[in-house]
């Protein structure tokens, strides 16, 4: 009570008249001041979780739909004449039929759906009836066909995919006033699906094929999947790890366990700190003029992506690493060095597996952090029509080129068909899941193993 | 211990192997934008009926393309470079030099330019290359004088059109549209509207330099350049509704839910008025391949074959289902696939 008067309060006022039970006027100020900044800090969490809720709420929202696909159940009849002209089941002359030769088929099977359901066909030509499918229906049947040499003549039942424009109206995005001046699609189509939905051949499901499949070309939306740019993520995350750890757990015992404390030292701390705040497309361009255009790596491989992401993860693994040895107490190193283990004993039988639940949660985060990265990969060729065969085997799935799960979202963002628009938001609620279980192993981790001194 | 040795060998053995065996069995394409949905339609199709992998098809952009393609012979460069433009003389020059000699030019189809904007928008149905030009140039004419443009909304050169602001999306000079834009509309309109001549007069009657005038867009923010691709142009159009957006045909097709197109010089632009020459903002496409990859890499030269086929990219086929405008003289096309024709110089 007695710093009251440096606080303005007149000399003259005696210090008799204040209580603890009735506040004065500064106290009050205070206790507001404190009230204010209360509410601040609730509207700024409150503005945050608004602005989570939304976007999380926005991204399913949009992204749902790419978890379900529209096909059409067709009984095709895999005619003779068509696909075997010789009938000695040649493997080669079966091959040589195209995708092309496959369309009259659909025709058929498309209406002979039609006339079972007894809906009329208000079209002439087949290339109308088409619309209505996925033009990979016509490689779909051609793939079972060159696997089942033996089904030619008789009547297989497909599970056909339904063309983006048809599964964009059983989602609700496509309506027949938005297909009005679309020459993709008529409203009249439309109309047949309504009925086709009632006898059963349009049926909507859960599409698996998104989680596994591969990427697709501009007309076929509908088939596109993030199942081999997943593995083009997951094959660069093994190279990130397998290089990243081992280097930065090194580094970093050396220079916080044996190297002397010298201007050289510093230097080097100084710099790992500064190459951590380095923007990602930089490592991108280092990437390419050392990996690919000086050592001649192959191009958009996810060994070259692993290895730019290895450099801008180095800095994060050392920080984290450094961190928690420092965390160590030195009564443990002292304890055994006391009783006779050498320095290296000392750091490898008790700093580190001490050090160890840190280390692998800082490891985690950066390879979650890598795992979302899409600027460096943009310049080592991996953005584009890129992850459309599955790797065969794991030389080939570190070397052949592949694109990667943000990269593939970004590349689906571009493209002209809106149906694209929501597998890009589906890619991202897999991403997201992805982040999201990482996080949740390192607080794990560091939940069941950190020890607190 | 042993796990730190294990995976420094592994390291080692996987980084020796690389180097090694990088024998490349897939087709690589870099290059257009314009051109990647051709592309990848083609060799999804090609996947499927070929035993050949997938080609992998990158976009960039011509130049970037190109100038990958120019960097060399040899398994670690790419073996097609698509292009909205032709390669020209300084490009096939600087191939020269790294190696690159014979070159195979492939002319795919024609690809419509559109102007949309927002489907609710004001109705900007048509426009003259004139309009355009008065919108969108540095300088224009104005009583005969040619003075720093000053034009603030559309209806104040042409009468016709909606009171509203000026707001452009073209593409950036990176882009081969952005050349096409400029021949075909800046430079009609520029003709048209007199600016060519005062131009020609103020260079003493030279031609290039006065082109080179017409070209030039407005700095003061009402023309936008748009670096990245049609979907950049297509949210800014959705976040300005008085905007006018510069599309390729394919990519307006794609979303006529949410554009409208405007006619030009009185022509709605469709892949027939296109393959006729009426509509009159069109170019052709490209690609190019490197003729000393072919018989290296597997399956370069049935993808080149298999593109320029009469079911791919005739007038029935996927592509032009797309929105490629096929191209009359495709025969001659394939028959120079076929020779393996390469470029003279």
């Amino acid at each position: 009570m007695t710093d009251m008067t440096a606080n303005g309060v007149p000399e003259a006022t005696p210090h008799a008249k204040s209580s603890l039970l009735t506040q004065d006027a500064h106290t009050k100020q205070r206790n507001a001041a404190e009230k204010r900044f209360r509410i601040y800090g609730i509207t700024a969490i409150a503005i945050g979780l608004v602005f989570l809720v939304l976007l999380i709420s926005s991204i399913l929202f949009k992204g749902v739909g790419a978890f379900q696909q529209t096909k059409l159940t067709l009984q095709v009849e895999l005619l003779e004449a068509k696909l075997d002209k010789s009938g000695t089941r040649d493997i080669e002359k079966i091959k040589k039929v195209t995708t092309f030769g496959y369309n009259p088929l659909i025709d058929t099977a498309i209406k002979r759906a039609l006339e079972e359901g007894g809906i009329e066909n208000p079209f002439s030509k087949g290339k109308d009836l088409r619309k209505l499918l996925s033009s990979g229906a016509a490689a779909q049947i051609r793939e079972f066909v060159v696997a089942n040499p033996d089904r030619i003549g008789d009547t297989v039942e497909f599970k056909l995919l339904a063309s983006s424009r048809v599964d964009g109206y059983l989602k609700g995005r496509v309506s027949r006033e938005s297909l009005a001046r679309d020459k993709n699609l008529t409203p009249v189509h439309l109309d047949m699906v309504d009925q086709m939905r009632e006898t059963g051949v349009v049926n909507k499901g859960f599409n698996l094929s998104f989680i596994t499949g591969a990427d697709a070309s501009e007309s076929r939306p509908e088939q596109a999947g993030i199942g081999v740019s997943m593995l083009g993520s997951f094959y660069m995350m093994l190279v990130v790890l397998t290089a990243a750890l081992p280097i930065g757990v090194a580094a970093s015992i050396y220079l916080e366990e044996f190297a002397k404390q010298n201007w050289f030292t510093d230097l080097i701390e100084v710099n790992i700190s500064n190459l951590a705040a380095v923007p990602s497309i930089v490592f991108g361009i280092l990437g390419l003029a050392v990996f690919i255009q000086f050592a001649h790596l192959p191009q958009s491989a996810p060994l070259v992506g692993g290895l730019v992401l290895t450099l801008m993860t180095l800095p994060t693994i050392i920080i984290s690493t450094r961190a928690s040895l420092k965390a160590v107490p030195p009564s443990i190193r002292e304890a055994a060095l006391g009783v006779g283990a050498s320095k290296m004993q000392t750091v490898f039988h008790h700093v580190l597996p001490l050090a160890m639940p840190g280390i692998l949660t800082g490891t985690i985060i950066g390879l979650a952090q890598a795992l979302g990265e899409t600027a460096p990969l943009l310049l080592i060729g991996m953005v584009g029509y890129i992850a459309s065969n599955p790797p065969e085997g794991l030389i080939d799935g570190f070397l052949s080129p592949n694109s990667a799960m943000p990269a593939q979202i970004y590349e689906w963002a571009k493209r002209a068909d809106p149906a694209y628009y929501e597998r890009a938001w589906g890619g991202i609620i897999i991403l997201l899941l992805f982040l999201m279980t990482m996080n949740i192993i390192a607080i794990l981790l560091r939940r069941r193993f950190e020890r607190r001194w | 211990m042993s796990f730190v040795k294990l995976t420094a060998s592994a390291l080692a053995m996987t980084a020796a192997t690389a180097t090694v065996a990088t024998a490349r069995d897939q087709v690589q394409i870099a290059g257009s934008s314009t051109v990647l949905p051709y592309a990848s339609i083609v060799a999804e199709a090609f996947g499927e009926n070929f035993d050949f992998p997938t080609p992998v098809v990158e976009s960039g952009g011509s130049s970037a393309g190109l100038k990958r393609f120019c960097e060399g012979v040899g398994e670690n460069t790419i073996d097609i470079a698509n292009a909205s433009r032709k390669i020209k003389d300084k490009e096939i020059a600087k191939c020269a030099e790294a190696g690159v000699n014979d070159i195979i030019e492939v002319r795919i189809g024609y690809d419509g330019i559109v102007f949309a904007s927002q489907l609710t928008g004001p109705d900007f149905s048509t426009f003259e290359p004139a309009d355009i030009y008065n919108a969108l140039s540095a300088q224009v004419m104005v009583d005969g004088k040619l003075v720093d443009n000053s034009y603030n909304s559309w209806n104040e050169f042409n009468a016709e059109l909606p009171a509203v602001d000026i707001a452009a999306f073209i593409p950036g000079t990176k882009h081969g549209t952005r050349e096409v834009f400029e021949v075909k509309v800046m430079e009609a309109g520029c003709k048209a509207t007199g600016a060519f001549d005062a131009f020609m007069a103020a260079n003493g009657g030279d031609k290039k330099a006065a082109a080179k005038e017409c070209y030039k867009v407005r700095t003061d923010g009402k023309s936008v350049d748009i670096d990245g691709d049609y979907t950049e142009t297509l949210a800014s159009i959705d976040a300005n509704k008085d905007g006018i957006g510069i599309f390729g045909l394919a990519f307006y097709e794609n979303n006529t839910d949410t554009l409208q197109v405007a006619t030009m010089s009185g022509v709605t632009p469709s892949t027939d008025t296109i393959a006729t020459g009426e509509y009159p903002v069109s170019r052709p496409l490209y690609f190019y391949i490197k003729k000393a990859h072919i018989g290296v890499i597997p399956g370069l030269k049935e993808f080149a074959e298999f593109f320029v086929a009469e079911e791919i990219a005739g007038p029935d086929g996927p592509l032009s289902e797309y929105g490629l405008v096929a191209d009359p003289e495709l025969a001659a096309t394939q028959e120079a696939v076929a020779n393996e024709t390469a470029l003279t110089n």
